[in-house]
């Protein structure tokens, strides 16, 4: 590919990301209000609430420190990197070369190990008992992100996100085997904890009991909120974006071309917008499942994650 | 079927049976347990059916049927039975495993350390003939391990029955995956006292309910009049 054109896909990849994950939320929120019956605030709220937001004078409690100011930009900027360097649009970019996925899920978790110090930072209860709570989560999801993606690697041979998706392009037999289907399944429930979606946290309670996202970003306001809630809708954006591009992969530019980029971007948002309808009319009938139990979930994953590893490793013979 | 086919087919059915098990550590509801294990009688069914298209024996296939009918069907009919909430209304909490003797999360850690053990020692195995099928032989010594665990660590009757079965299902997988297929006569002999087997239990769980009000194994510790 001429530079020129993999700069322009690099730049797409991050505007989309960036531009589309307000969007992608308010979609959300509609057709979980459709499904029960109410009438939504539309597909722009998000945005809505953004512009809102941004107006109000920056405001942060007395006595908390750097980390409290950092962690929202913290957030979004690491959302923003990894969404440059995931293979969503092509696989064939100037930086797909750093694109490996101990670096992906590095940055991802730098995301999440801020807010919770930014939790701890403003010493309220909740912000200390939402940091402890993220923090149990993340040391069962983070292992869960790697091991569902080494499956897919080890036939790859290699840990670089787009070479992967590029072999599973050319060999789509490698999804349909076990090892492909228990991985999707691991990364899956990885991805919702990941998020603080429903079977894990849900991302529209207030109630001290269930919060675990939530109870981090209380003390936050104005500007900061703003920051705070579009990293989180572009780490949605982009986890889901990961799951679609691994086992969904058909699309996805490879080649240097004006046509194929234009068409990965529209199956792109497709891609996206259905997925993003099955998790919301999922979070309808599905409860949220207790504080004590999600370990259980999680250790669940982390086993079909492992069991994906394994299975790709000793059956179909492989190398 | 050509090879490429017969071996995706195969190691489908293999991974599925090993889900079922999970599945199994996984889930409270003794109801969901049963049909996670009738999900594994249906993988069960379906490698042996595989081996016996591959091999183009009959008796494979035949057995395979009976088989599926077997571990599919009769069995988790009768587990069912067992389970199902007596109609005067006790035993209400009887539906779930509530406290198994090692937390969910624990076992199902425990579970991937069995996998890759299960995997370690059937290395030797798989290297003696590699083909398609001695390839998944730790699929069935995992599943066998993880039954184990199940029997050892629940608390409930019909539990441990369904830890029993699981290591019976493992055994007979591992069977069929380490010899392509064992005589139909051996195969008759062990499901026949499989089927007794769970037929006694169930009658055990029965009277079990009937004296204690529970199936709760702890409770037999003490000695009743």
């Amino acid at each position: 590919m001429t530079h020129g054109l993999g700069y322009v896909a690099v730049a797409g990849q991050v505007t989309v990301v960036a531009a589309g994950a307000p969007l992608l939320t308010g979609w959300m929120r509609q057709v979980r209000a459709r499904l029960e019956g109410r009438a939504g605030a539309g597909v722009l709220q998000p945005w809505r609430d953004a512009r809102k937001l941004l107006r109000k004078e920056p405001v942060t409690p007395v006595g908390t420190g750097p980390a409290f100011r950092a962690a929202p930009a913290l957030l979004a900027a690491t959302a923003a990197v990894a969404a440059a360097l995931l293979p969503l649009l092509s696989t064939d970019t100037p930086v797909s070369g750093h694109a490996d996925l101990i670096v992906v899920v590095a940055l991802i978790s730098l995301g999440t190990i801020g807010l919770a110090l930014a939790g701890l930072d403003s010493g309220t209860a909740f912000g200390g008992m939402g940091a402890s709570r993220e923090m149990t989560v993340a040391s069962l999801v983070e292992p869960t992100l790697l091991l569902s993606v080494f499956a897919l690697s080890i036939p790859a041979g290699t840990t670089n996100v787009p070479a992967i998706v590029a072999g599973a392009i050319h060999q789509p037999a490698r999804l349909a085997s076990p090892a492909g289907l228990l991985a999707v399944a691991a990364l899956a429930v990885a991805v919702l904890a990941e998020t603080g979606r429903i079977p894990v946290d849900n991302p529209s309670t207030h109630l001290e009991l269930t919060m675990i996202h939530e109870a981090m970003v209380l003390e936050y306001a104005g500007p900061d909120l703003a920051l705070v809630e579009f990293g989180a809708q572009m780490r949605l954006t982009l986890l889901l974006g990961l799951l679609s591009s691994l086992f969904v992969p058909w699309g996805i530019a490879t080649g240097p071309s004006w046509t194929a980029l234009v068409v990965a971007l529209v199956l792109f948002v497709v891609k996206l917008t259905v997925l993003g309808a099955l998790l919301a009319a999922a979070e309808v009938f599905w409860a949220k499942i207790r504080l004590f139990r999600v370990p259980e979930l999680l250790a669940g994953s982390f086993l079909l994650a492992l069991l994906a590893v394994t299975a790709s490793y000793f059956l179909n013979g492989a190398p | 079927m050509s090879d490429g086919l017969y071996t995706q087919l195969l190691d489908l059915a293999c991974g599925v049976f090993l889900l079922a098990a999970v599945l199994v550590l996984w889930r409270h509801e003794l109801a969901a347990i049963v049909r996670a294990f009738a999900l594994q009688g249906v993988a069960l069914a379906a490698i042996a059916l595989l081996l016996g298209a591959h091999e183009e024996r009959g008796d494979l296939t035949a057995v395979g049927v009976a088989l599926g009918l077997l571990r599919a069907g009769v069995l988790p009919y009768l587990m069912r039975r067992a389970t199902a909430v007596p109609a005067d209304g006790h035993g209400g909490e009887e539906v779930r495993e509530t406290q198994p003797l090692v937390t969910v999360a624990a076992s199902l850690l425990t579970a991937a350390l069995l996998t890759l053990l299960a995997y370690a020692v059937g290395r030797p195995l798989t290297r003696l003939a590699p083909t398609p099928a001695t390839h998944a032989l730790p699929v069935g010594l995992a599943v066998v391990l993880i039954g184990f665990f199940v029997l050892v660590t629940r608390r409930r009757a019909p539990a441990q029955v369904v830890g029993f079965l699981l290591l019976d299902n493992g055994i007979t997988a591992t069977a069929f995956l380490a010899t392509s297929g064992v005589p139909l006569i051996v195969e008759l002999g062990v499901s026949f006292d499989v089927l007794l087997a769970v037929l006694v239990l169930q009658i055990l769980t029965t009277r079990m309910r009937e004296a204690f009000g529970t199936t709760d194994i702890d409770d037999l510790r003490e000695l009743h009049d």
